[in-house]
């Protein structure tokens, strides 16, 4: 099946490359998407199986591809209208498309391959395809952010490698080594543990460029500022997913081993740093989309706490992943309407946005609800869980110092998302353009699965998380 | 034999830190190229065909034709003095990479590397390291790419050492990976030749809070 969705997603790319007609693109486009959903549709019947020798159709694989195929309705629907607004022509508009469809492949391959080599080969054409995304606007911004967003993953990525050679080396020359997750993770049970310290640092590394976590957090950030607000979306959603995924599958690897305390204490300080990172950025951000990224740098380190936590963690990480994904892309939808309305995404040029544009602005103060945690939102109560997990595990200075720091964060998000929002000691020019209603549903049913996920957590969602969690100590 | 290739090897990582001239460099490049086919074939001979030509188009193909005349193509379109502009000293080049080759041997030393060939291992991390440092340390974009290469070539040497062998179809995923990514990097420094003036890293640090 796997290969037929390859085959087809690859053909549609090219027509779209080639496809000047915009009711063309929208069929094209159309067709992807119902591709996408009924490979999403029969990876969840077909739980456990495999598809060309190096995926599998895991649970955890199969969470986050829907995630991704509900996000990619809205982002390719709020690509259409970010483009209609911006009048690119026709030829960008095609590699734009392209490029999103290719990206949205390499994230699906990465979140079912079951080989560490193969999920290497997407998460570096995820690097790639996202690089012809964040340069559409053709700015010298643009360019910087790309330059850096490229080699800085390229590095990340080639670290990556060396872990993975590491292994190997761990384990002896002789015996033929299968690189599967499955068959690793036996394997590495005799493996000497300063080699897998080794390893481990280096994969953890390489992969936290694409997680924005501690170590290279800063590619991301760039990148979210300078690309199209769908896509920085995407990369503040699904991609950063695709970090986690590799580094959620790298740690079910080593939990098994003797390394395993040593290796929750280096995600704690991941995860630590990088909260206190994102509290100090946040405090003097300038910048609408920066705050935005350094909000999702604070939940990821979050997340990697709750990874490192274990017990309860483990089922609140990849929840609290689900749930950050949903709000982060409807505040990016709704920045891309912001900016039309200002023409600045600077913070301090702005104000009183809820009489100018009611609909938008009630999406602010509903993100601002869910990104904060505060109930009913539904990352209160993964948060909750992640800090119930930190205390079982007695990590109590952890705990201190990532409350303290988060709360530098909510004050700091509060105040910019409330001067955005209400302050009118400005006089402001007036909007250049009416905003429409209409472009909000999709944000606001982003929000909605938000909030009643907290509450009322579909049986099929926990189920399959606890299916994904259920190998780990 | 294997040992007299992988000083050369290194000996060429310390030529790119006097290396003033950008074509040096290149040249270099093709060379480490070259001397990564003869450690691959000696080490591999005994693997079937399929395996040889992959090493053959992987290290003569890519690493010394096709990445070197890229990087000429790039350099002569955009005009970039030829000077490769480091931030520190040459002498001060040399002996920090003198140190890294040094740093790298100790470390094998102090880490067992046990059945881990020590040769394979000391010159790997030593190109990792070089590879970084020309990063760190010089002005140039396109610089920058070469330092990439370097590493690849110190992870392409490790991967040799590790014994055992990814399954073909990850290799070649990962062969085509750098080199589109080498690719795109060098389309990107284009790009920055057409916008800005000097294709410096000073250009690059607009993006800030």
């Amino acid at each position: 099946m796997l290969v037929y969705y390859l085959i087809i997603s690859f053909l549609i790319g090219v027509a779209t490359v080639f496809n000047r007609n915009q009711t063309f693109r929208i069929v094209l486009l159309a067709l992807f998407m119902m591709v996408q959903t009924s490979i999403t549709i029969y990876a969840y019947l077909h739980i456990g199986a495999d598809d060309l020798v190096y995926f599998k159709y895991d649970a955890l694989g199969v969470i986050f591809m829907a995630v991704l195929t509900l996000l990619s309705f809205t982002t390719i629907y709020h690509s259409f209208v970010y483009l209609r607004h911006r009048r690119d022509n026709s030829r960008s508009q095609s590699i734009f498309f392209a490029a999103l469809i290719m990206l949205i492949v390499a994230m699906n391959c990465v979140y079912l391959a079951s080989h560490i080599g193969v999920m290497w080969v997407f998460v570096e054409l995820t690097t790639l395809s996202v690089a012809v995304l964040i340069y559409h606007e053709r700015t010298s911004l643009a360019l910087e952010a790309t330059w850096k967003y490229v080699f800085v993953c390229s590095i990340g990525i080639t670290i990556t490698f060396i872990g993975i050679i590491l292994l190997s080396f761990g384990m002896g020359e002789t015996v033929q080594i299968d690189f599967s997750f499955k068959a690793l993770q036996e394997q590495l049970l005799v493996v000497n543990s300063s080699w897998l310290k080794l390893a481990f640092l280096f994969i953890i590394v390489g992969f936290s460029t694409k997680m924005g976590l501690f170590p290279m957090h800063t590619a991301a950030i760039d990148a979210h500022t300078a690309a199209p607000p769908p896509i920085s979306a995407f990369i503040s959603t699904t991609l950063m997913n695709v970090g986690f995924v590799a580094i959620f599958r790298t740690y079910s690897l080593f939990a098994h081993t003797v390394i395993q305390p040593w290796m929750n204490q280096v995600l704690l300080w991941c995860g630590l740093i990088s909260i206190i990172v994102s509290a100090a950025y946040l405090l003097k951000v300038k910048h609408l989309k920066r705050m935005s990224a350094y909000s999702s740098i604070e939940h990821m380190g979050l997340a990697a706490i709750g990874l490192a936590s274990g017990g309860i963690g483990y089922f609140a990480a990849i929840f609290h992943m689900i749930l950050h994904s949903f709000v982060k892309a409807s505040a990016f939808y709704q920045i891309d309407q912001f900016h039309r309305n200002f023409g600045t995404y600077i913070i301090s040029e702005t104000g009183n946005y809820f009489n100018r544009n009611r609909a938008g602005g009630m999406v602010f103060l509903l993100v601002l609800v869910g990104i904060i945690a505060m109930p009913p939102s539904g990352l209160f109560i993964t948060e909750f869980w992640i800090f119930k997990a930190m205390f079982a595990s007695s990590h109590y200075i952890f705990l201190i110092l990532a409350l303290l720091f988060l709360s530098f964060c909510i004050y700091s998000l509060t105040k910019n998302f409330l001067y955005i929002l209400f302050n009118q000691t400005k006089d402001l020019l007036p909007s250049e353009e009416k905003t429409v209603a209409s472009e909000t549903w999709s944000q606001y049913f982003l929000l909605a699965l938000l909030f009643y996920f907290g509450i009322n957590p579909p049986a099929q969602m926990i189920q399959l998380i606890e299916e994904a969690v259920k190998y780990l100590p | 034999m294997i040992n007299i290739l992988l000083i050369t090897f290194a000996i060429s990582l310390i030529y790119i830190g006097i290396a003033n001239r950008l074509s040096t460099v290149i040249n270099i490049l093709a060379v480490q190229g070259i001397i990564l086919f003869g450690v691959s074939f000696i080490e591999l001979i005994q693997i079937n065909t399929i395996n040889l030509i992959f090493i053959l188009f992987e290290t003569i193909v890519f690493k010394t034709i096709a990445i070197p005349i890229f990087l000429n193509n790039v350099i002569k379109k955009n005009n970039i003095v030829r000077e490769a502009e480091p931030f520190i000293p040459d002498f001060a080049s040399v002996v920090i990479i003198t140190g890294i080759l040094l740093g790298s041997i100790i470390i094998s030393n102090i880490i067992d590397v046990g059945h881990v060939r020590k040769m394979f291992f000391i010159v790997a991390i030593s190109a990792l390291f070089t590879g970084l440092f020309i990063i760190i340390s010089r002005k140039k974009v396109v610089t920058h790419i070469m330092g990439y290469l370097v590493i690849e070539n110190g992870v392409f040497i490790l991967s040799l050492s590790a014994g055992s062998t990814m399954p073909m179809l990850v290799n070649t995923g990962i062969t085509l990976d750098i080199f589109v990514s080498v690719l795109v990097l060098g389309i990107f420094v284009n790009r920055i030749g057409n916008t800005f003036e000097e294709m410096n890293v000073d250009n690059l640090t607009n993006l800030k809070d």
